[in-house]
């Protein structure tokens, strides 16, 4: 095998994106506690390290210290392959999002993002669409009542918002005319709207924006829509009969399905990896001349890693109103989740769809 | 290393399907169905259309097994029906597929060995645009009768769903619900 640049860059992108994202359970673990404190005038788990940032390590070796139990009722091989399955999924799906314009390294000019492919959004809610089963079987193979509605009900949300979430994302994708991520950013970056706002598509289409940001907290199992695993009535939903680090995996899975749909929004409707104003190439240089660190980056790297914490800075913005919802709202009953989906949320993405269709057509757009 | 990767993936493909007929446990069945349908779309990037690939998971893996996986929870929830299957109608069923299969088979076979060879499919010819192009061009009528089938299926399979159930039991209202 031979290692290219190019698959020497893919290599090093992928191992990026592997520290983003797994890492965020860990940070997330420690964000969940400490800002709901906040919020409600406590001062949540403050007593490990500084401001309590030792806690998630603490959480940590609590899961993998657990017994590792095997309800006796269980189809062993599902219940075991369950959790590693939505773990997997939502591990993948960061493929196709880019985090930077084609820079130039070593003299080998690459796009920064991991697959360059005019598929690009196809892959990314195909990937996405394999995390139910990871729900869905330790629903099944958990030989346990709650655990069955639980994966009874994450099947029929997960696939009713799906409707709902794809046709936003469809929309969003209308003005650039291309399913390839880098070329969404692209346009949103080239023009302005009314002289002084970027040209995001969260301005040009804030009802498809609505539909996508509520779609996408039923699409993660949050609340208000944690039907799933509704304590109050299910115990702990699908994944009941699930301890120690098989639980961790399923957090993982959720933070990190959330952080890449996080990341998704941003680079859909707020320009991805983008500053208004910023060039990115300029920022690239910009690192370049910085005394330590700017002769070992030099600009092509530079202009990643501008590119990559923008992003990354936009990601925890989202994922940090994840949370603020979280504690904010009570949790929708399943009827009532099933209305909205499909009587309210699909014919708004329709709409505008339709609307950002027409437009297009016209030539507005 | 190209011969490795279609290897891994047409094995598991046909070995996966084969577990999808032979498995007693219809959920595991769907599960080999759903490794079959990854694998196969494996085999689509190598031939270079990541689009059909794309395609086949979103619609095929990410919904409609799912549904199937839905429908056999919820069959082995309520214990109303084991496996219904009468032993002359599935050896119909079976023989009408394999006679599809040997057939679809020997065409391939035909067109490969013949003389006048069959122009390979060219990755573009499944592209994006290409598609989208035929299908509400060329494709339009058939396109929208399809629309229109699965719209009556839908229908006619949720009335006969609620009459099923006004008949069976009048359920007692859920507790709490206002209705």
């Amino acid at each position: 095998m031979i290692l290219t640049p190019t698959i020497l860059a893919a290599l090093a992108m992928i191992g990026l994106w592997l520290v983003a994202v797994i890492s965020v359970a860990p940070v997330m673990l420690w964000l969940e506690r400490r800002a709901p404190a906040f919020m409600q005038d406590r001062l949540g788990p403050n007593r490990l390290g500084p401001l309590g940032l030792f806690q998630a390590i603490a959480d940590v070796l609590k899961f993998i210290f657990k017994e590792d139990v095997n309800p006796a009722g269980a189809d062993r091989l599902l219940y075991l392959l369950a959790p590693t399955v939505g773990f997997v999924a939502s591990l993948l799906t960061y493929v196709v999002i880019p985090f930077g314009p084609e820079v130039t390294i070593a003299g080998h000019t690459f796009p920064l993002v991991v697959i360059d492919s005019d598929a690009g959004m196809l892959l990314f809610l195909a990937l996405a669409s394999l995390g139910v089963y990871g729900l869905v079987l330790a629903g099944y193979s958990s030989d346990n009542k709650w655990s069955l509605m639980g994966g009874i009900r994450a099947s029929a949300q997960m696939v009713s918002y799906e409707l709902a979430l794809t046709i936003a994302v469809v929309a969003a994708l209308v003005p650039s005319g291309s399913l390839n991520l880098s070329r969404v950013v692209d346009h949103q970056i080239a023009s302005q709207l009314l002289g002084f706002l970027p040209a995001w598509n969260v301005f040009t289409q804030p009802l498809g924006f609505l539909v996508f940001l509520v779609a996408a907290f039923a699409e993660t199992n949050r609340l208000p829509f944690d039907l799933p695993e509704a304590e109050s009535e299910l115990v702990a939903g699908y994944h009941t009969e699930y301890g120690g680090l098989r639980l961790a995996l399923f957090y993982m899975g959720e933070y990190q399905s959330m952080a890449i749909l996080s990341a998704l929004g941003a680079t859909l409707f707020f320009g991805g990896w983008s500053i208004p104003g910023v060039d990115a190439a300029a920022a690239g240089a910009w690192i370049a001349a910085l005394p330590v660190v700017g002769p070992i980056l030099g600009p092509g790297l530079g202009t990643a890693l501008f590119g990559f914490s923008v992003l990354l800075v936009k990601t925890y913005i989202a994922l940090f109103i994840f949370i603020w919802v979280r504690w904010t709202f009570p949790r929708f009953r399943y009827d009532q989740l099933m209305r909205l989906g499909w009587k309210v949320l699909l014919p708004l993405a329709l709409l505008n769809f339709v609307a950002v269709a027409a437009l297009a057509v016209a030539g507005k757009i | 290393m190209l011969l490795i990767v279609f290897s891994l993936l047409a094995g598991a493909a046909v070995g996966s399907a084969i577990v999808v007929v032979l498995h007693r446990n219809p959920v595991v069945s769907t599960m080999s169905l759903v490794v079959t349908l990854v694998a196969t779309a494996g085999l689509f990037v190598m031939l270079g259309s990541p689009f059909l690939a794309a395609l086949q998971i979103l619609l095929y893996t990410g919904a409609i097994l799912v549904l199937f996986l839905f429908v056999i929870m919820l069959l082995n929830v309520r214990r109303e029906r084991t496996a219904v299957t009468h032993a002359s109608g599935m050896l119909v069923g079976a023989g009408v597929c394999a006679v599809v299969f040997a057939g679809a088979v020997v065409r391939l076979f035909w067109a490969a060995y013949s003389e006048t060879t069959v122009a390979p499919l060219q990755a573009d010819s499944v592209s994006l645009i290409v598609v989208a192009r035929e299908l509400f061009s060329t494709y339009l009528l058939p396109f929208e009768m399809i629309g229109l089938l699965l719209l009556v299926a839908v229908v006619a399979a949720s009335w006969v769903a609620q009459k099923g159930e006004a008949v069976e039991s009048p359920k007692p209202p859920a507790h709490g619900d206002p209705r």
